[in-house]
């Protein structure tokens, strides 16, 4: 499909007044197209620890990820659109999921699961443990929990429609990323020695301000392993 | 029966067949839907055939041994739920065993009970969703295991009644159990217990005499009795294999001594077997439910646990049978509160020595069902 040349003009504005301005036909079909792809959102099939059987009980007949259009679990990264991250990462498995990341298609979303997910949740002392996914991949939703309830994942999964409902245009503008040239592909880190290098991905996360009541992830005066 | 000290190893052509092709190498994992988790298999194929196979792990290695020595007794009790993540209560029974017998704590009579009955439901809950999963690797996708999450999201409604959450129950205590389970929560389990054998035969009609499955996997993956043995399996795997072994028979642990139940055994040691025994193994753990929820007495919940958990230096090792095996927690105390080794020995990993074993000269197909026949979990086998 020629989707039309957006990038001369604002993005479109979904508001009645907005929609007025814009044109009702091209407003119109950005509408039909974010609501048809916010509701035919086709996640990963895979599973990290804890959290993907949680994943898989929001598959189950009670709570019938279906009704939301995301029940099309899909094995092959090239085939799917969103990344539930469901579980602790490690070190061993960060380059991976990057590497999956990047052979995802645009346009391609992350939620993640979970406090591992997150920041690496109760296991956040351990050596091996990446302190949050989001280090090396944007996330989208962040969604706490451990592990959360189907429920959760199921707001979560609402969320994530909401903002996909929100994006702007069909064309290529600067204003959403997903519709950049070709599609994102981050560098993939490298387990050198006992750590990933590089520690994470300036591109998309940034260390936080030092907080002096805190050292190392760990209140202050206790130990870190 | 004398152990047998040597294993024979099995050869097969490795090397150009007659086309002149090559060994073509394959890394199955860590990312693959049929894995369990992230595990990765590096199998070396001659056409189909599996000529080769080195399993790989530590995508999930999360340091609980090396966290668990770092932090006071009590603490590490939630971290047991995170290692077998389908099967929490039994997870922390037996990590409250060993603790136990590290400092020699009363158990009152109604909490050994209510341990019984979550352990089972927890059986329950772990060999349906695992016939789910085995089913699913064998090609029917979604529907055998819609059936198993039904059954499941029923028990963990009981635990999340019981202890606030549905996985990370983190119920049992040293010397005892949480909380007493409200009212209302017998008359549901009882409820739940009595309509599973219903569950059982649907289940059992759609799967046991399919025709797929008898052709897929019967025959597939044998371990002998002996092979068994020396690889020290245990659980349903070792009792496939035709091994009278269970450690709630051999232990008694608990209270095990006062219920009436079978161990099923099986006679080939293949895919089938292991299958069948966790189906008979369900109807016997609905049997010791029903006696156990019958003979529930009033009482105390908690023996007289110290305050300040500070074992003398010793050591202990607590084991019980878990859904997947003999799931066992070595402490050693140096006199501190804080353990000065925390080992756990869990089941999946070292049910999981036999895989390589299993899966030579069968095809890449078959190895996909031979592990998910071993029941592996990887928060457990990574830790
Ligand atoms: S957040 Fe909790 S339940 Fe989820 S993977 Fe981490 S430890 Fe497991």
């Amino acid at each position: 499909m020629n989707s039309p040349d957006l990038s001369d003009q604002k993005a479109v504005d979904l508001s009645p007044e907005g929609t007025a301005k814009a044109g009702v036909i091209l407003s119109s079909l950005v509408w039909i197209y974010n609501w048809s792809r916010s509701n035919s959102v086709w996640p990963l099939l895979f599973g990290w620890a804890c959290c993907a059987i949680e994943m898989i009980g929001t598959a189950g007949s009670r709570h019938d990820i279906a009704r939301f259009g995301a029940e099309v679990f899909r094995p092959s990264p090239r085939q799917s659109d969103l990344m539930i991250v469901s579980g602790t990462v490690t070190k061993k498995m960060a380059p991976q999921v990057v590497r999956i990341y990047n052979q995802m298609p645009e346009p391609k979303y992350v939620i993640a699961m979970g406090a591992c997910a997150i920041s690496g949740g109760p296991f956040k002392q351990g050596y091996n443990v990446l302190k949050g996914i989001d280090r090396y991949i944007p996330v989208d939703v962040y969604l706490p929990g451990c592990p959360p309830r189907p429920e959760a994942l199921l707001h979560s999964l609402m969320t994530l429609q909401k903002q996909i409902k929100r994006q702007k245009s069909l064309g290529r503008t600067i204003t959403n990323p997903a519709y950049g040239e070709g599609r994102r592909i981050y560098p993939v880190p490298e387990l050198r020695g006992d750590d990933l290098f590089p520690p994470f991905n300036p591109e998309v996360w940034t260390p936080p301000a030092k907080n002096p009541n805190v050292e190392d992830g760990c209140p202050a005066g206790r130990k870190s392993v | 029966m004398s152990p047998v000290q040597t294993m024979p190893p099995r050869s097969y052509h490795i090397g150009k067949d007659d086309l002149g092709a090559d060994i073509l190498e394959v890394a199955m994992g860590p990312h693959h839907p049929s894995t369990h988790g992230v595990f990765r298999m590096d199998l070396k194929l001659d056409g189909e055939t599996v000529v080769d196979l080195k399993p790989v792990f530590g995508y999930l290695h999360r340091n609980h041994e090396k966290i668990a020595e770092d932090i006071t007794y009590p603490m590490s009790m939630p971290f047991t739920d995170r290692l077998d993540y389908l099967c929490g209560m039994t997870n922390n029974w037996a990590y409250a065993l060993s603790a136990e017998k590290l400092i020699e704590i009363k158990v009152p009579e109604r909490a050994e009970y209510i341990r019984v009955i979550v352990a089972e439901l927890t059986r329950l809950v772990n060999h349906c969703l695992l016939i789910g999963f085995f089913v699913n690797d064998l090609g029917a996708l979604g529907t055998p295991l819609l059936y198993a999450l039904r059954e499941r999201e029923k028990i963990l409604d009981l635990f999340e009644v019981l202890s606030g959450a549905r996985m990370m129950v983190n119920y049992i205590r040293f010397g005892g159990v949480r909380c007493d389970p409200p009212d209302g929560w017998l008359k549901e389990c009882q409820r739940i217990v009595d309509a599973f054998p219903a569950f059982l035969d649907e289940y059992e009609t759609l799967l046991t005499e399919n025709e797929i499955i008898i052709a897929r996997a019967q025959n597939v993956g044998v371990v002998t009795r002996e092979e068994a043995i020396n690889f020290s399996l245990t659980g349903p795997m070792l009792r496939a294999s035709g091994v009278n072994y269970d450690i709630r028979k051999v232990d008694r642990y608990g209270i095990y001594d006062r219920f009436d139940f079978k161990v099923p055994i099986g006679g080939h040691g293949d895919c089938y077997d292991r299958f069948m025994v966790r189906m008979l193994e369900m109807r016997q753990s609905v049997k010791i439910l029903k006696q156990a929820i019958r003979d529930l007495p009033e009482g105390e919940i908690m023996g007289k646990a110290p305050k300040i958990f500070r074992p003398a230096p010793g050591e202990a090792y607590g084991r019980i049978e878990a859904p997947k095996g003999e799931l066992g927690f070595y402490l050693i105390s140096d006199g501190t509160p804080i353990p000065y080794r925390f080992k756990v020995r869990p089941p999946s990993f070292v049910n999981l020595t036999a895989l390589r074993h299993m899966c030579l000269g069968h095809k890449v197909a078959d190895a996909v069902i031979i592990l998910g026949s071993i029941d592996i979990v990887l928060g457990e086998v990574d830790r």
